[in-house]
């Protein structure tokens, strides 16, 4: 047996047969919850090792209001909305975007924000709104989209923002939910950042925080890191901390030339979030200079579920499981959902449901 | 959302590079971070975000590891 398969072996027979005290990590980002489904990860714990799924997919946390003010804006004869293939099927108060393209709406997908320059040179007496949702990872695209649209002097362009930030969320997390003892920490939030980002958290919290990759085998070493992490925190008062399990990607200062691009343009800012409430601070918005950019962003602050029986506020903060919701894979489906836990690949429901998850 | 995938830079042009994943080739956004080609880098929604550092098998080997030790 080669050196890494027998460290494989030896994680997974820990993590099966840990009997000690229950021990709950969350993984915050939704590629950890699709990639913990696709690997099976979950199916090699221990009935005592919990993994809980966390606010981290950009597009279950977008309030309806925002949705809404897409439709609206798609609607208008002369604007079109741009958008990740992500937010399509998100459904607002009401409808869809994809339900309001269906009735004649311009909305297109894209691949990439950068996407809208060609269409907006191709159009020039056309409106381009990008629905700018994300975290820190995508953060720097707009910053680069916004370097263009100035140095180009592209006036038919404009974001509609929703962006958001980490350390609000999960010092919110750590203060409202009670049984959460560690995290896996978003890599590609971590690839931007740094893994620096979450040290403050982790001492105030006295919680591990394992920065985590996408492959199998070290996202499984993250899985176990972080579990020990909080067993010889309980057993040994060995402190909290964070460590970096995706070093092939992450650095403890991430990308500097990104985080000054993202400063250029952006500024803090109280966000709201889906089924949540507002967080202080937990949101980016355009600087006041560059307001003519922006295509109202600061005016959506309402947030209605489209059906009273969906549980995606509680799942989202990790106090409830997709399954304990009445409506799961009968009332909500990823052909129909109620909820945008549902909609996204990366939601939580749509992930428990897909590889018949129940933990 | 924050999907992002490694791949090999193949050509540089003045704002973008041309980057193979696995024989796809696309050209991503550049400028965030120095690249040369045949350099390794983390690409997400078309912008190069960051440059991989080689060794990623040593690593995680050294992490187990240092995990172990701690104990």
């Amino acid at each position: 047996m080669t050196d890494i398969s027998y460290k494989i072996t030896q994680m997974k027979s820990w993590l099966a047969a840990y009997d000690g005290p229950d021990i709950s990590v969350m993984e915050v980002c939704g590629s950890h919850t699709a990639a913990i489904s696709k690997y099976g990860i979950s199916g090699l714990l221990s009935p005592k090792l919990h993994l809980i799924s966390g606010p981290g997919c950009p597009v279950c946390v977008t309030p309806t209001g925002y949705i809404d003010r897409l439709i609206g804006l798609s609607m208008e004869a002369d604007t079109t909305v741009v958008t990740f293939g992500d937010l399509i099927r998100v459904p607002g108060r009401e409808k869809s975007l994809a339900e309001a393209k269906g009735e004649g709406a311009s909305v297109v997908m894209v691949y990439s924000p950068m996407d809208i320059l060609r269409l907006a040179k191709e159009k020039p007496a056309q409106h381009f709104v990008f629905a700018a949702v994300g975290f820190e990872t995508t953060a720097p695209v707009y910053a680069m989209l916004m370097e263009q649209l100035v140095e180009e002097q592209i006036a038919n362009v404009q974001l509609l923002t929703a962006l958001k930030t980490m350390p609000p969320v999960i010092r919110w997390l750590c203060e409202h939910s009670g049984k959460i003892d560690g995290f896996l920490a978003p890599g590609h939030v971590a690839a931007v950042t740094g893994a620096e980002l979450f040290i403050p958290l982790a001492k105030r919290y006295q919680m591990p925080f394992g920065v985590a990759g996408f492959g199998a085998e070290e996202l499984l070493l993250a899985v176990y890191g972080t579990f020990r992490a909080v067993q010889q925190y309980r057993e040994c008062g060995m402190a909290p901390t964070v460590k970096n399990y995706y070093p092939s990607v992450v650095t403890a200062q991430g990308n500097p030339c990104a985080k000054v691009l993202v400063e250029k343009y952006f500024e803090p800012c109280d966000a709201l979030w889906r089924g949540i409430g507002v967080i202080e601070g937990s949101g980016r918005r355009l600087k006041s200079e560059y307001a003519g950019f922006d295509a109202g962003s600061e005016l959506l602050m309402e947030d209605h579920k489209k059906n009273q029986a969906c549980r995606c506020d509680q799942i989202l903060m990790g106090r409830a499981l997709p399954g304990d919701c009445p409506l799961f894979g009968t009332g909500c489906t990823p052909l129909h959902p109620q909820g945008a836990c549902m909609v996204s690949e990366e939601g939580s429901c749509h992930q428990y449901l897909m590889f018949h998850r129940t933990r | 959302m924050c999907v992002a995938l490694p791949g090999k830079v193949v050509e540089i042009y003045e704002k973008d590079a041309l980057v193979d994943f696995n024989g796809n080739r696309v050209r991503a956004i550049a400028g965030l971070v120095p690249i040369a080609v045949g350099d390794y880098v983390l690409v997400h929604a078309g912008c190069i975000l960051q440059k991989l550092s080689a060794g990623e098998a040593q690593d995680m080997i050294d992490l187990f590891e240092e995990l172990e030790d701690a104990q």
